[in-house]
């Protein structure tokens, strides 16, 4: 399986300068790197200068609305020409335009008949411009989407902005996606490719697990977006689970930017890791062993417009649990 | 073939995956396929039931959702069940509800 890293970031926030670096760095020699084209001027191509013949050029304008097929088309193109021995690449960065949302190509990956087969997430890297970001998240409901479904995000322009701006935007990053890693683009790449590595585990931070009460969000309320976490000490059954979150995307899998959790599942001994980005869901991670910390299952989600307590309700009803304590 | 879409092959839902190193799944061997099978619809079915409808599985390798007056839709895709039950409803089943929790809670 080809590991697919999906790089995406507001515009002007870095994506292509973040690119081109890593393009220069030895780990990623063997990267194929599809890049969109946006607007008429295919700028982002003409400034990357090292993409040798592994690039695709997508024509079409904005990723969300109608590349899926062309992403499906260029993976399948590059896959064909991998297969037929005429070029080799050990990983894929599709770069998005900057007002994209992850969520479809990530869909593209995951339910492509063939591309399943072929090519797997890495995870989503957003790069969040430190000087211009933090107006954009208060005015664009797409910057907070990219952030809410980044795995990993790299602060860019950190040379440019006041230190006490970067330190209250990680903050805010902190407040959007709490699980996400953040490495800076000042960092050498060797750091930032270690990020691109898919062997992250799919986990909520599980640092705060023993400070946390059982029931915690964070309402946002400047930037529309709670975030949203749930501990659970009885174990899941597995079938009711499936059933709650698939219902629960199915309506309102648009306001839910961003779900994590490691599941303590009924007649399992090690935990189950589910993550996904609005209405789709990654294939649950079997995890080798449970990390440090009680055994218990904890969730995270990041949301919009949906209170945590329906939601918590919701999952206790579903799973036949007795629900016993209120949100802290 | 996805009913919805006709897409070839769709059907590997995240809860019942293609068994493959790393990926936790109980769509494992025929006996543990059909068991996980058999207790999706019986969850499914306590919370299709506040709308009076009704899931069945058909040989293993579909789904008929069916309602009271005896109308009926088939399906090959587990992802399909939602919007195929509330289309068949012709409502909406919001698991935020606080009737639809106040029913699961009683199933």
């Amino acid at each position: 399986m080809i590991g697919v890293t999906l790089l995406t970031g507001f515009l002007g926030s870095g994506k292509t300068t973040l690119l081109q670096r890593l393009l220069t760095d030895p780990a990623m020699a063997n990267a194929a790197v599809l890049i969109n084209e946006f607007g008429e001027v295919g700028l982002d191509h003409h400034l990357l200068d090292r993409i040798d013949d592994n690039v695709v050029l997508m024509k079409s304008g904005c990723i969300c609305c109608t590349v899926r097929g062309e992403v499906a088309d260029a993976l399948m193109n590059l896959n064909s020409l991998r297969t037929r021995g005429e070029i080799d690449f050990d990983r894929v960065v599709i770069e998005t335009t900057g007002l994209a949302d992850p969520y479809p190509v990530l869909q593209t990956l995951r339910a492509h008949p063939v591309l399943r087969s072929h090519f797997e997430n890495a995870g989503v890297l957003t790069t969040v411009d430190a000087v211009n970001a933090a107006r954009q998240v208060e005015h664009r409901a797409e910057a907070v989407r990219q952030i809410a479904a980044a795995d990993r995000l790299v602060l860019t322009k950190t040379d440019l902005a006041q230190d006490e701006d970067v330190s209250a935007l990680r903050s805010t990053l902190a407040r959007i996606n709490p699980a996400a890693p953040v490495v800076t683009g000042a960092d050498d790449t060797n750091t930032i490719i270690a990020r691109l590595d898919p062997a992250l585990p799919p986990v909520p931070d599980t640092q705060d697990v023993e400070t946390h009460h059982h029931h915690h969000h964070d309402v946002n309320e400047d930037l529309g977006v709670v975030t949203f976490s749930l501990t659970i000490e009885e174990s899941v059954d597995w079938t009711d689970f499936g059933i709650w979150l698939t219902l629960l995307l199915h309506r309102y899998g648009d306001r839910i930017f961003r779900f994590k959790g490691i599941l303590a599942i009924a007649g399992e001994d090690r935990p189950v890791a589910v993550h996904g980005v609005q209405h789709l869901v990654h294939a649950p991670a079997h995890m080798t062993h449970w990390p440090n910390g009680p055994r218990v299952s904890r969730a995270v989600f990041i949301l919009e417009g949906i209170e945590p307590e329906r939601i918590r309700r919701s999952f206790y009803a579903f799973m036949g649990l007795k629900d016993t304590k209120a949100v802290a | 073939m996805c009913s919805l879409c006709g897409i070839l092959g769709c059907d590997d839902h995240w809860t019942h995956s293609v068994d493959r190193p790393g990926v936790f799944t109980r769509n494992t061997d025929r006996h543990s396929r059909r068991t996980e099978g058999a207790r999706r619809v019986a969850a499914a079915n306590r919370v299709l039931s506040f709308r009076r409808i009704k899931l069945a599985e058909w040989q293993g390798t579909s789904f008929v959702v069916s309602n009271a007056t005896g109308a009926s839709s088939v399906f090959e895709s587990f992802s399909h069940l939602w919007p195929e039950a509330e289309a068949l409803a012709g409502r909406e089943i919001d698991p935020l509800d606080d009737a639809v929790i106040d029913w699961v809670k009683e199933q």
